[in-house]
Order: C-alpha cells, then sequence, then structure tokens
C-alpha cells in the first residue's frame, strides 16, 4: 500500500542522507522526497512517499523515530489529507499548438509562466494524478522538458504536526 | 579558560572520566596527541592495528558499564576501525570514537589521507558528528557520550578536522544535554506490564527468553529474582549468557542454531514467552515462519521499539529499559496473591527434564587426542568459572558458550550480532585493563587469533596477562563444518595451510608459549598458565581434534525443533 509519511528533522547536514541511506540500508521504498526548511528554521519538514505492508511502514516509521535527528514521525495517509505535487512542463508552442497548448492549460488550471516565439513553460501543481493527466492531454511531441517536485502532504482540520 | 581543540577534547575526556583511550597516532591527530602527551589523568594505549584499538575499547565497554573510547587518524585510520565500529553497533556496545580529519579547507579535495568518514560510518553508527568549529568539540562530545551510553546504546563517531583541533576557544563542559529530537523511554507502559503480568501468571507452559539487553542495562539481578519468583524455565541468548545463572536449574542453556534441545523445544512450544531485551535474531529462532506456527502469546521488552515485531509479531509489546520494567513486574506480582499454576508449571517441568535427559552437550572425549569442549571444561574449572571469557567467531566460539557455564554478567565478551573474527584478544586487553584483578581468558581459533595476533605486541607493551587458549584444529572450523553438512565435502579454502607455530610466535614477542598435544595435558597447562604464569601472557596452542563439529545444530532456514543432535543424526 501506498503510503505518505512526514517527518520533522534537525536541519542539520547530513540529516537528508540519514535518511535516504536508511531507506536505502533496508531496502524500504521511496516513490518520492520532497524537503524544505519550516517556518521554524532549525526544523526541516520531509515528506516521503513510500510502499509497502503494514509491517513494513511500522518498522519504516519506527526506524525513522529511531534516528537521533528525528523530531517527528506521521503517516499521514493513515486519515484525511492533502497532497500537491508541482510541475514545471517547457512545450513546443509554434503555429496551431499554441493556441492548442493554451486551451489545455487553462483547462487544467494550470500557467503559462515563460513565453518565447516556440515554447512555453506551464506551470501546474496539483495531486500526482492530475499533473499525470495533463501530460496525457498534450501531444507528446509537443513536451521538450519536465520537472515535478515530488509530493508535499499535510493533513486536513485538526491534525497538525508541530513540535 | 581558552584552550585549543585538542586540549578540549582531552579536557572532555576527563570530565568524562575516560580511563583508558585505546588508538594510534597519525597526521591529522597529532594535536590531540600531543594534548594527551602532557597530562596523566586520561592513559592511552597504543595497538597494532585501528581495528584492535575499537575492540579493545568495546571489550573494555562489554566488561565494565561504561563507554569505551577509541582515537583514530583520519583515512586509513578511520577505515581500519570500520569493522571495530561495526562490531559495536550490532552488538548496542557503549562507545566514543573520535578520528581526526583533514583540515576544513582540504576536506571535499581528494586530499592525503582524506575519506569522507561520517559518510562511511554513518550506517554503522548510532550517531555521528563532523565538527567544523572549536566551539562545537565539547558539547559534541557531551552529546557522543550522552547518546553512547542511553537509550539503545551504541557506537558514536566525532570526525575533528586537523585544523580545528589547533584552533582555541573558551573551555567550558557543558552540564546538561537536551535534544528535543532524542528522548529514550525508560519507564514500561503500566498498562502493558499489568497485561504481562497477567498473561504469565496464567501461563501452562511459559518461557523466558533473554538477550544481550539484561546485560547492557544491568538488569541480571532483577532478571533471576523474576524467574525464581515465577518458577519459570529460561534461557540466555549468546549475547545474554551470565543475565541467568549457568548453573542454575531454571537454566536450560543457550537457544538457537546451536543452542540446547530443551532450550529450542521450550522456546517452540511454549504457550507464553517472555522476551526480553532480545530481538528474536535468525540465529536464534531459524525461520521465523515456523516459529510463527505454534499459537503462543509473546510478550516483548526492550528499549528499542523498531527491535518490537520486526522478525516475530508480538502480542504485549513493553517499550522500555529492561531493568525498570523487570523491577515493576515483581512489584506488581509480590504486591498481588495470584502466582502461577504449581500443577500446570509441574507438567510442563516434566516435559523440559525429558527434552534435557536428552543430554544433547554430550560428546565423545578420548585419552589420545584433544577434545575442543574437554578445553573449554577444564578451564571452566581451573578458572572455578569465575573467569571474563572473551571469545572469537567460528566452532571454538560456540563450544566456549556452550561448556563454560557462565553465573555472572559481563563475564562473556563475544561478538554475536556481526560475529567479527579478531576480536577475541583485543576483547581481553580491554577487559584486563579495565579489570585487573580477574582472570581474563581468550578462546580462540588458529584462524581467528591470525585476524588480530599483532595485538601481541600490545599486550607485551602493557603487560596484560590475558591467557590465549587457542583450539587449534588447523581448519576454519565452521566454514568446514558448514561445508562437510551442506557442500559435499568439499572443503574449499578452509583448510589452513603453512600455519606459525603459536608457543614460539608469542615466545617471540617475550610472552609464554604453551603447546598440548595430549588430552592429560590439558589440564596441567591450564594450572600452570593461571599459576606459575600468573603474570605472564600465556599462548596455549591446543591441538585439538580437526574433525569434530558443533552440536546440536539448527540449520539455517529451518525451524528449532528440527535439529541435528550429534554427528550420528545425519
Amino acid at each position: 500500500m501506498r503510503h505518505v509519511i512526514s517527518l520533522l528533522i534537525e536541519n542539520e547536514a547530513g540529516a537528508l542522507s540519514r535518511v535516504s541511506g536508511l531507506f536505502s540500508a533496508r531496502g524500504y521504498n521511496i516513490e518520492s522526497l520532497t524537503v524544505a526548511p519550516t517556518e521554524d528554521a532549525s526544523m526541516s519538514r520531509m515528506t516521503i512517499v513510500t510502499s509497502g505492508s503494514d509491517d513494513i511502514i511500522e518498522q519504516i516509521t519506527k526506524q525513522l523515530n529511531k534516528l537521533v535527528e528525528v523530531v517527528k514521525v506521521v503517516d499521514i495517509s493513515e486519515a484525511a489529507h492533502i497532497e500537491r505535487e508541482l510541475m514545471l512542463i517547457k512545450l513546443r508552442a509554434t503555429g496551431k499548438d499554441r493556441e492548442e497548448v493554451k486551451r489545455t492549460a487553462d483547462i487544467f488550471r494550470a500557467r503559462i509562466i515563460d513565453v518565447t516565439e516556440t515554447s512555453y513553460v506551464v506551470e501546474l501543481t496539483g495531486n500526482q494524478a492530475k499533473l499525470d493527466a495533463f501530460i496525457g492531454a498534450i501531444d507528446n511531441d509537443l513536451i521538450l522538458e519536465t520537472v515535478r517536485s515530488g509530493i508535499c502532504g499535510i493533513g486536513r482540520g485538526d491534525r497538525i504536526l508541530k513540535l | 579558560m581558552v584552550l585549543t581543540g585538542a586540549e578540549i577534547v582531552i579536557r572532555c575526556l576527563q570530565e568524562e572520566k575516560v580511563e583508558y583511550v585505546f588508538g594510534y597516532p597519525g597526521g591529522a591527530v597529532l594535536f590531540i596527541y600531543d594534548a594527551l602527551f602532557q597530562q596523566e589523568q586520561v592513559r592511552h594505549v597504543l595497538v597494532r592495528h585501528e581495528q584492535a584499538a575499537v575492540h579493545a575499547a568495546d571489550g573494555y565497554a562489554r566488561s565494565t558499564q561504561k563507554v569505551g573510547v577509541a582515537l583514530v587518524t583520519s583515512g586509513p585510520g578511520a577505515t581500519n576501525a570500520v569493522t571495530g565500529i561495526a562490531t559495536a553497533f550490532c552488538d548496542s556496545i557503549p562507545l566514543v570514537i573520535i578520528s581526526g580529519q583533514v583540515p576544513t579547507a582540504a576536506i571535499g579535495q581528494d586530499a592525503f589521507q582524506e575519506v569522507d568518514t561520517v559518510g562511511i560510518t554513518r550506517p554503522c553508527v548510532k550517531h555521528n558528528f563532523l565538527v567544523k568549529d572549536v566551539r562545537d568539540i565539547a558539547p559534541t562530545i557531551k552529546k557522543a557520550f550522552y547518546l553512547a551510553r542511553t537509550g539503545r546504546p551504541g557506537p558514536v563517531l566525532v570526525d575533528i578536522p586537523k585544523d580545528v583541533s589547533m584552533q582555541r576557544c573558551e573551555f567550558e563542559y557543558p552540564r546538561e544535554i537536551s535534544m528535543r529530537s532524542y528522548n529514550p523511554v525508560v519507564r514500561g507502559h503500566q498498562g502493558q506490564i499489568r497485561k504481562a503480568v497477567q498473561l504469565l501468571l496464567e501461563a501452562k507452559r511459559p518461557m523466558i527468553y533473554t538477550g544481550g539487553g539484561v546485560i547492557l542495562s544491568e538488569a541480571a539481578e532483577p532478571l533471576t529474582h523474576l524467574a525464581r519468583l515465577l518458577g519459570f524455565p529460561i534461557t540466555n541468548t549468546l549475547m545474554g549468557l551470565g543475565g541467568f545463572p549457568a548453573s542454575d536449574r531454571q537454566f536450560l542453556g543457550m537457544p538457537g542454531m546451536h543452542g540446547t534441545f530443551e532450550a529450542n523445544m521450550a522456546m517452540h512450544y511454549s504457550d507464553v514467552l517472555l522476551a526480553v531485551g532480545a530481538r528474536f535474531d535468525d540465529r536464534v529462532i531459524g525461520n521465523p515462519a515456523h516459529f510463527a506456527e505454534e499459537p503462543r502469546k509473546i510478550i516483548h521488552v526492550d528499549i528499542d521499539p523498531s527491535s518490537i515485531s520486526k522478525r516475530v509479531k508480538v502480542d504485549v509489546p513493553i517499550v522500555g529499559d529492561v531493568r525498570e520494567v523487570l523491577q515493576e513486574m515483581i512489584r506488581q506480582i509480590e504486591s498481588g496473591a495470584a502466582r502461577p499454576n504449581p500443577d500446570n508449571l509441574a507438567a510442563w517441568w516434566k516435559q523440559i527434564e525429558e527434552w534435557r535427559s536428552r543430554n544433547c552437550l554430550a560428546y565423545k572425549n578420548s585419552d589420545e587426542i584433544i577434545k575442543p569442549q574437554f578445553v573449554v571444561q577444564k578451564l571452566w574449572e581451573v578458572t572455578g568459572g569465575e573467569a571474563i571469557v572473551t571469545s572469537d567467531v567460528g566452532q571454538h566460539q560456540m563450544w566456549a558458550a556452550q561448556y563454560y557455564r557462565f553465573d555472572k554478567p559481563r563475564r562473556w565478551l563475544n561478538s554475536g550480532g556481526l560475529g567479527t573474527m579478531g576480536v577475541g584478544m583485543p576483547y581481553a586487553m580491554g577487559a584486563k585493563l579495565a579489570n585487573p584483578d580477574m582472570q581474563v581468558a581468550c578462546i580462540t581459533g588458529e584462524a581467528s587469533i591470525q585476524m588480530n595476533i599483532q595485538e601481541l605486541s600490545t599486550c607485551k607493551q602493557f603487560r596484560l596477562p590475558i591467557k590465549i587458549c587457542n583450539l587449534n584444529n588447523r581448519y576454519l572450523g565452521m566454514v568446514r563444518q558448514w561445508q562437510e553438512l551442506f557442500h559435499g565435502g568439499r572443503y574449499s579454502e578452509s583448510y589452513m595451510d603453512s600455519l606459525p607455530d603459536f608457543a614460539k610466535l608469542a615466545e617471540a614477542y617475550g610472552h609464554v608459549g604453551i603447546r598440548v598435544d595430549r588430552p592429560a595435558d590439558v589440564e596441567p597447562a591450564l594450572r600452570e598458565a593461571f599459576t606459575r604464569h600468573k603474570d605472564e601472557l600465556v599462548f596455549l596452542d591446543f591441538q585439538v581434534d580437526p574433525t569434530e563439529n558443533v552440536y546440536p545444530m539448527v540449520q539455517g532456514g529451518k525451524g528449532l525443533t528440527e535439529m541435528i543432535l550429534s554427528a550420528e543424526d545425519l
């Protein structure tokens, strides 16, 4: 099963490699991993998308908790939560494709954030499925470059991950 | 007081009441060695290889409650230390390893003797640090000792670049340490303990299974108390030997691959299993699927939550310090009226005695050729069971665990988790320094001892009168045993050709060497080693039966009940 694990970690050099090293050393799967500082500059928040049986997910959270720099771990996919991913996609935009790309972007509520005579850069946020759908809707030959952030997630309502 | 980084390192060790540092100097740690030279409180033991420095610090820690300390230089010094660090990590031994690093400006430049020590050791330390600012040295070392000894203990490495060790700053050793991200749970959950006690009191076929956690948390006393209070059978793993007196009737011997028949059967057929500071290692329970066949309730006490339900499903998890939890169990049982049902227990013991009557550790002794088991038995007799015994890894290790009865904790020092050949002599060095009034014996084999034999030199320099009992069978014995049983007798590279004359080798280092060829000479030789040569290192080279195998045995991947009890079983 797919799980989204969020954790707060001391913002120290080497902390990320401890986390990624744990996954590789123990043979756990990482689908995506995003990390950035929080409003408290001493702490970073990571969102790890992984998959495995309940036993494996239990071990993953326990092993993460065991890392000295890890302050808190929650599996936000255990309850209602929101997931978002950012994609920047550079598309060939010439001739009639120019209008077509613009229309598709509008339908997906994407924004064109860079324009040249021959290309657009489109910014799109949403869950993974929405980003995948956008790629599916665009003629594959038009795609020049894609970059995606990996998922960041947050619990709904009262569920707060904070120290 | 303004001090250099190097002086601060030494002051920190003084503050931590460190007696011995095991190490080897080199370019990146020269300032630290200079600071070491200018004081007398912290003594340095110069080993001949960094691996032995860490093992010796580890042996020191295992035989005491203290944190062992090793000091190595950058690059090859640090990489040589890795095996020692991994060994301590697998067995949760508290160590602080200080490594030198190339100057900060040279880090990442592929400098001479540069290696990413923090990166290399990351998977095999409890935690590690690279100190980039002299002002961080004292707080980092404080944290290192705190992390090493609290919670589930383990090795912590502090990497210090050379320039940082020569910079100066005001020295103040922090009194308190607080890390918001590190708060090990010490007290077990009361409700869970109550549940566990109830299960234990209602059990029909109870079994207590304990491991190294009992030794680490100084819990032998409450464990013994609890086991006697309940009257349950008990087993100690290889790492837990000495946690409960081996000569006690309730003790069933060691479980697992080379455990006793009675211990394994009782583990398998128990209806309530109390696991204490033990982690259901593959060498203990064999195939977990087979182990799960019997419906039994498992209570698991461990300070490390990730050890619980890792290999087997647990019914009552109790996270906490083993000692605290056992004491609370005792308190609850003693304050209540309920006791285990004596009829149930009697029936269970009857079954256990039946298993025990198989006498699975019996072996055929000989007048012609020395049996390795016989040597261990004699060592036990000659030392009155009171020695600190270290061992390497292989057949001799299992015979030591099976035939030397450990009645007290911290008497058996051994690489259980990583299975590192070459630990025996360095462990004995650390143990002898920590316990100068105790007899220290190293049971080893001709293959293992050669992995760190250069330490005979260190033993000479520091006058360490340890007794090395080499069970010399001219084979990598355990490898040969497996090749014999599972590889059609094709002894691929398990034969030790061109062995040295160990007695002469010991003499070359200035020690006493005794070669023993006949069974009748075993006991006299041991007595001589412990009496006439009391104050000298004695290398006893026992020429033992090269065909002897370790039994009983559970083959890897099999279940605990599928035991080979002797060669006749094959």
